[in-house]
């Protein structure tokens, strides 16, 4: 199972990227291949805050429908447009063209209570 | 998921786990909800071969001289029209015209009936079956439900695969049913003609022991193991009921528009267990239909218990739903006030505290493309 090491990981199996003042989320390869055909997505709306731990986005496969949990606290400033055409993406390209939304954090210290990815890849394996 | 232990077991399950099967709880059972994906197995039924593992279906045998006339008076069909061979869906019902399930029934010989009864309510359907025995003997019920591996093989190809592999077996026609291969076991080996996909494909009855070979045969011949996913995606697609969610006790077949399979104005069977109350039931008049549902917008999935809305107020609830592999729409069943049903009607489908617009439409939502010309 691919486990990005320039990542963060929340234990729900979402990740963050870092990149300045954004902060990128997505889901984790072992999620999406747990989910497995990813059918809809519903994002966050912009300008939304979103909670850590909390419920930030909808990710729905044939079978069930699964709560996103934003991994840090903050403002969604951009959310993935491409997902509501191609849902897919999450199976595919979970680390890059599945991202889900970006945000600016409110809280950044929350970011090193995340797991490492080598603490991610001991709870997936 | 409930404690593993406690679950009933299908005598395929080893040779399911070693297909990749996921597993759920489904109806008391241990069962896959799905081996490779429900989208690539839905495929593989809808356009070549798939196998299902139906092993939890309960496999009933009515014999003697009173079996026809008990059989008429506790199933909702006429059974009398069945040639021997053949096959008819019917229901069983309580009293009060409520569905305790649906089912299907077999001619085998003469005076011999073979009975597929659903999962979840194997027990009870016995229950009440044993509640409903003459005492007089001329009846006799037999449980064969764990003497039984049974494997649904579904799909255009299914007929060429199945040739393939009992290349003396008379292959039966649509609802038909027919000896797999003459064993002269205690436990005969049959074939029925018959599914729960929409596609051509037949249902094997095999004893336990003979279980395991045959679905490793069926993988050798390239055919793809399906799960309780593409199952229900396959059905739905088709506006096939499914008992528990679309079919209870609290609804009746003439609300569900199983009206055809209800022999209500058969003079050759005046009385069945329900049919007075169904016929008080017609003779008010319905007050809401099981009807197919269609978003008009690209959506959510839809899934059960979602409510649906009319003009800005709850007037039902989906109990069935589904994102539809080969339609790529989203789809629903609902009981509705009579009012709402007609193919056409506007509605609303609440998913997560928002409305999407829907409307009334027919089954099945998919067809075959050679239907469509």
């Amino acid at each position: 199972m691919n486990v990005p090491t320039d990542l963060r990981y929340a234990k729900t199996h979402e990740w963050i990227r870092i990149e300045g003042d954004s902060v990128t989320v997505g889901i984790t390869d072992h999620a999406q291949a747990e989910l497995t055909d990813i059918v809809y997505v519903e994002p966050p709306k912009v300008g939304a805050a979103v909670t850590a731990g909390a419920t930030a986005a909808v990710v729905e496969s044939v079978k069930a429908a699964s709560d996103i949990y934003s991994p840090i606290s903050g403002t969604v400033t951009e959310v993935n447009e491409e997902l509501s055409e191609n849902p897919a993406l999450l199976n595919t390209d979970p680390f890059g063209g599945g991202w889900i939304y970006k945000l600016t954090a409110s809280a950044p210290a929350e970011i090193e209570t995340l797991l490492t990815p080598e603490a991610y890849t001991a709870q997936i394996s | 998921m409930s404690d593993i232990a406690s679950l009933k077991h299908s005598p395929l399950e080893a040779a399911r786990i070693a297909a990749g099967a996921r597993m759920v709880e489904f109806g008391g059972w241990f069962m896959p909800v799905q081996y490779s994906g429900i989208m690539e197995e839905h495929r593989a039924v809808r356009t070549a071969a798939g196998m299902f593992d139906i092993s939890h279906m309960g496999e009933v045998t009515v014999t003697g001289a009173g079996a026809l006339a008990w059989l008429e008076n506790l199933l909702t069909n006429r059974v009398s029209k069945l040639a021997v061979g053949r096959g008819q869906y019917t229901l069983m019902l309580d009293e009060k015209g409520g569905v305790i399930d649906d089912l299907i029934i077999y001619r085998t010989g003469e005076s011999v009936y073979f009975l597929v009864i659903n999962a979840a309510c194997r027990d009870l359907d016995l229950e009440w079956m044993r509640a409903h025995l003459p005492n007089d003997e001329s009846v006799t019920l037999t449980d064969l439900g764990n003497d039984y591996a049974a494997i649904a093989l579904q799909g255009p190809d299914s007929e060429k695969i199945l040739r393939s592999l009992y290349p003396e077996c008379e292959i039966p026609k649509r609802n038909g049913m027919a000896s797999l291969s003459e064993t002269g076991g205690a436990i005969p080996e049959l074939v029925a003609r018959t599914g729960y996909t929409g596609e051509d494909g037949f249902e094997l009855f095999v004893p336990v022991a003979k279980g395991e070979t045959l679905w490793n045969n069926l993988l050798a011949a390239g055919v793809k193991p399906a799960g309780l996913g593409a199952r229900d995606t396959l059905r739905l697609e088709m506006g096939y009921p499914l008992n528990g969610s679309d079919l209870s006790r609290s609804r009746t077949p003439l609300e569900a528009g199983l009206g055809k399979f209800v022999a209500l104005d058969d003079p050759e069977k005046p009385y069945f267990i329900g049919s007075e109350a169904l016929r008080a039931q017609r003779a008010e008049g319905l007050l809401s239909l099981l009807i197919p549902l269609k978003l008009t917008v690209k959506g959510p999935p839809l899934r059960a218990h979602y409510p649906v809305l009319s003009g800005g107020s709850i007037v039902g609830e989906t109990c069935s739903g589904a994102l539809s592999p080969s339609i790529g729409e989203g789809i629903a069943m609902a009981y509705l006030p009579v009012a709402l049903t007609e193919v056409g009607t506007t509605l609303e489908i609440e998913v997560r505290g928002r409305l999407y617009p829907a409307s009334v439409t027919t089954v099945p939502f998919y067809k075959k493309p050679s239907q469509n010309s």
